[in-house]
């Protein structure tokens, strides 16, 4: 017997996992699309066959570039993604159909769809690791702030029921708020890396709670008035509480003090206090989801959204079955609806906890993280996405107030898409990295350096 | 930084439970609720697309069914001969509602109804299509015809009375709709028909025979004859009649419209020629608390054939002496339906007991297995079986030797009383017209109203207008 070896933990790649569970997320979308064609128009539409082997393609060409160059990633979250994305791409050919001649929105969202992969695929292959990103704090700080205010500038943004978060250029319009988010994720982690000691040390307490210093302040109250502004001008609700929930999280994991999660709070609901006083259309909202049969017209859509899912009921009337069309929007903000009116309210929980997965890994590749940045960035992604979900879907069901955010992967939406699968890119990116083996080169000790040499002259 | 990482991913884990939570508490408390607001399209739409149960006529008439469709809702409503037929089945609309038996027995018809559970879970399973339960009515279409043939165009009602039990032979209103046009699939064609009736001077909409209350006139003075003979009086008992009668506490006198007879003469004379003087007279000897007391014991101040919306007939309260005697001959505020002077025909027939009217005698699931059954109910017993015969012989005087003679039937012994009201002296008056047949055996009883009545105001109107529609009807359900 010889002495037992020091015993390295080589981490499972698991890509046959994920290749099966892909295969799986592809057999039930797919299967989704026939059983709306036959339930809808009683045969299967003749572009059935392009779809699936293009779908098939795209998940595939995914599967092999993190196979490729991320060998150690997580194996459930593209899955998950794929399977969100062809839901989403289901309930939007399915709403398609309601119109006659149907309309093109799950052509257009399949074309976004493989713009969306190519991302992730360069996500994946090209940039690979995400430390690199930390070099460029400010230049991408700035940039996400830049596409944040983007929509006000004048002639450039457009306003769409109600907010103003769309710019157009030529014929294609873009929610760039979106892109801001994945940007400011990452300039926010860099910079809250470097600052992380400062903030989290100096400072005095409060009843005790350590409260920063007054001039540590500066960035969270710049961030708190962007994030007005945006409430202001933009009149976007959702936009604003998910960029300033986001820094405010990331600030609290970064300095592990309580104190700025208490005060960002206070702030937020000092400035959606503010909103409700001075905006008509965050009253608005508020009313719909307090009382909405107080006005069956203003309240509209809400009111239909919550008609739709009561009589999908529990098990939903069946895909292709139901009467989503009623609800305007059906194909974008309220998909959750249209979800639970054909799959019921089991099939839109079932959604809710496939987003749920994509959040508990997210998370859990920050904590198997061991350097700082990676750490926030993955939280700070993965706590966007839960809050992104739980505002638009509780919005959708009456659990908050209703805002204007996507439903990430099924919201009919280009922008979204794509910005959604760039996120999704770089969890993988950073779980590679936290997974994959230490470099192989063992430790330089001179005595095994040296029996090697003897060795070899034997 | 792990733990405050923990502690963000057991926030992120908090609002994911709350989606969970709510939307669990969605389908538990609020799903029942949202399905029944008016404004679901969702459901009235696919309430629309049932196949709805029949309602049918005595004979398996179907008077309400539904056919396979070939545009957006899978059944269209049909109504055959839905005009003589509109004030039972009511009408089926989209977005204007629904009346008479299609909104009281919606639910069983739409197959929601909770008897129906089982029946709609096996359906579920062997993939049938949800089938509604049919209703069966006790109306007659023989005489259901021959009423409205009677009555042609005159504006007004006739209801037709099993005594012994109740059932509702007969029951139509004029002018009157066809509710197909309500139900047309072409929503804002029915729409407009809807609005057309609506504000029709006319009423089509409007069931005279059972929701409107009319001054009953003379036909009242069946009532106070009643209440009379209860208080220990004879047919043979004499009263007061003078050619006119100085109201109590006012100037006014109260005319007699046909010559009594004499200044004094029997209760069954009174009756005979329907002489005013003297029911004032008896009225007033009786007191208000009596009459009322037998009205109440006929039905009045009471709603009756809810089914169909019935509305309850009045007899006003706190009477001074010459609102009394005026309430003696069916005037001042005493106001009945058709349906209620039909329940004091069938009453005084039916020895005295009054059976509460229906429409509906069963209700059977589509496999047929009777989910509902009416069995006839006494509502009161108005009189005394002594009282009641006596007074049918006196009815019998009426067809026999007085105004009624119009709905003399050859071979048929024919009690009845006519009645003539004018409520308002710019309108023209009520004809009016009660009877039953044949008087040892009932079968039948009615209530006939015309209203508008073209000819002179005397009491001969009711015996002139109505009787023969009276009479008519009879006919078709001996």
């Amino acid at each position: 017997m010889r002495d037992a070896a020091p015993v390295t933990v080589v981490p499972r790649k698991r890509r046959g996992v994920e290749l099966g569970l892909i295969i799986f997320a592809l057999v039930l979308t797919l299967g989704a699309y026939v059983l709306v064609d036959i339930n809808v128009t009683g045969e299967l539409s003749a572009s059935f066959p392009y779809l699936a082997g293009f779908s098939i393609l795209l998940a595939v060409l995914a599967h092999i570039a993190v196979r490729w160059r991320l060998p150690y990633a997580d194996p459930v979250i593209l899955p998950c993604v794929i399977l969100l994305n062809g839901l989403g791409l289901v309930m939007i050919h399915r709403i398609d159909l309601i119109n006659d001649p149907p309309l093109n929105g799950a052509r257009q969202q399949m074309i976004w769809t493989a713009v969306g992969v190519l991302m992730f695929i360069l996500v994946v292959t090209w940039l690979n690791d995400h430390r690199p990103l930390q070099r460029f704090t400010y230049t991408i700080g700035l940039a996400g702030i830049v596409l944040l205010l983007l929509p006000l500038v004048p002639g450039l943004g457009t306003e769409k029921f109600g907010a103003q978060i769309w710019i157009q250029v030529g014929p294609y319009s873009f929610q760039p708020a979106e892109a801001a988010k994945v940007l400011l994720a990452i300039a926010f982690a860099s910079y809250l890396v470097e600052k992380r000691e400062v903030l989290a040390l100096a400072g005095y307490r409060v009843l005790g709670i350590d409260l920063p210093r007054a001039r540590d302040l500066g960035p969270i109250l710049i961030i708190w008035l962007i994030s007005l502004a945006i409430l202001v001008w933009q009149r976007d609700l959702g936009t604003s509480l998910l960029f300033f929930g986001l820094f405010v999280m990331m600030l609290y994991v970064a300095t592990e003090r309580a104190g700025w999660a208490v005060l960002g709070t206070l702030l937020f609901a000092a400035g959606a206090y503010f909103g409700y006083l001075n905006f008509s259309h965050v009253r608005r909202r508020v009313g719909a989801w307090l009382d909405p049969f107080s006005n069956f017209d203003a309240y509209y859509q809400v009111i239909n959204a919550q008609f739709g899912m009561a009589w999908g009921g529990l098990l939903g009337t069946g895909l292709g079955l139901g009467r989503p069309g009623l609800t305007p929007l059906a194909r974008s903000d309220f998909i959750a609806a249209a979800i639970g009116e054909e799959l019921g309210m089991t099939g839109l929980m079932a959604v809710i906890l496939i987003y749920g997965l994509i959040v508990a890994r997210g998370l859990r590749i920050a904590l198997q993280c061991r350097e700082p940045f990676g750490k926030l960035l993955a939280t700070g992604l993965s706590f966007a996405f839960a809050l992104q979900v739980f505002t638009i879907i509780g919005g959708v069901t009456r659990l908050l107030p209703l805002t204007g955010l996507t439903t990430p992967f099924m919201s009919q939406g280009g922008s979204s898409l794509v910005c959604n699968w760039i996120v999704a890119g770089l969890l993988l990116v950073i779980s590679h990295q936290v997974r994959k083996p230490a470099a192989t080169v063992a430790p330089l000790n001179p005595d095994v350096e040296q029996t090697q040499l003897v060795k070899a002259t034997a | 930084m792990n733990k405050p990482i923990r502690r963000v991913a057991f926030i992120a884990m908090v609002m994911f439970a709350l989606l969970l939570a709510n939307g669990t508490y969605m389908m538990i408390f609020r799903q029942e609720s949202l399905a029944a607001q008016p404004q679901n399209r969702r459901v009235r739409d696919a309430e629309f697309a049932q196949n709805r149960g029949a309602i049918l006529a005595a004979g398996k008439t179907e008077i309400a069914k539904t056919v396979p469709a070939k545009d957006r809702f899978k059944y269209q409503r049909v109504y055959p001969d839905g005009k003589l037929y509109a004030p039972i089945t009511g009408y089926y609309s989209y977005d204007r509602a629904s009346s008479a038996l299609e909104s009281t027995y919606n639910s069983q018809l739409s197959g929601t109804d909770d008897a129906l559970f089982v029946r709609r879970l096996i359906d579920l399973a062997t993939n049938r299509t949800l089938e509604g339960a049919s209703v069966q009515t006790t109306i007659v279409p023989k005489i259901q015809k021959a009423a409205a043939d009677a009555l042609g165009n005159q504006k007004g009602a006739v209801v037709a009375l099993d005594p012994t039990t109740g059932a509702v032979l007969a029951l139509v209103t004029s002018p009157t709709y066809d509710p197909n046009d309500i139900a047309d699939h072409d929503i804002e064609a029915a729409g407009k028909a809807y609005d057309r009736l609506a504000s029709d001077p006319q009423h089509p909409l409007s069931n005279r025979a059972a929701r409107e209350i009319y001054p009953p006139g003379s036909t009242f003075k069946l009532v106070t004859a009643a209440a009379a003979l209860a208080d220990g009086k004879t047919p043979d008992s004499t009263v007061e009649s003078p050619d006119r009668l100085k109201l109590p506490n006012t100037r006014v006198y109260l005319p007699n419209s046909t010559n009594c007879g004499g200044t004094k003469i029997t209760i069954t004379q009174a009756l005979k020629v329907s002489c005013n003087t003297a029911f004032a007279n008896l009225g007033l000897e009786l007191g208000q608390d009596k009459l009322r007391e037998q009205a109440q014991a006929f039905g009045f101040d009471q709603r009756h054939l809810a089914d169909l919306g019935g509305v309850a007939s009045q007899f006003p309260d706190k009477l001074d002496k010459a609102q009394l005697a005026l309430s003696a001959i069916g005037q001042y505020d005493v106001a009945a339906s058709p349906l209620q002077m039909a329940m004091v025909s069938a009453a005084i027939a039916n020895d005295g007991v009054l059976m509460d009217p229906y429409v509906v005698s069963s209700v059977r699931a589509h496999d047929l297995k009777q989910i509902e059954t009416h069995e006839p109910q006494v509502l009161s017993k108005a009189m005394t079986p002594e009282n009641a015969k006596e007074l049918q012989q006196m009815m019998l005087a009426v067809v026999n030797e007085g105004t009624g003679h119009n709905a003399q039937i050859p071979g048929v012994e024919v009690g009845g009383k006519t009645g003539t009201a004018q409520s308002d002296p710019k309108r023209k008056p009520f004809a009016w017209f009660t009877s039953f047949a044949p008087v040892d055996n009932p079968k039948v009883a009615v209530a006939v109203i015309v209203e508008d009545a073209d000819i002179p105001r005397n009491d001969i109107a009711g015996g002139r207008l109505a009787a023969p529609i009276a009479r008519a009807v009879m006919e078709a359900a001996l």
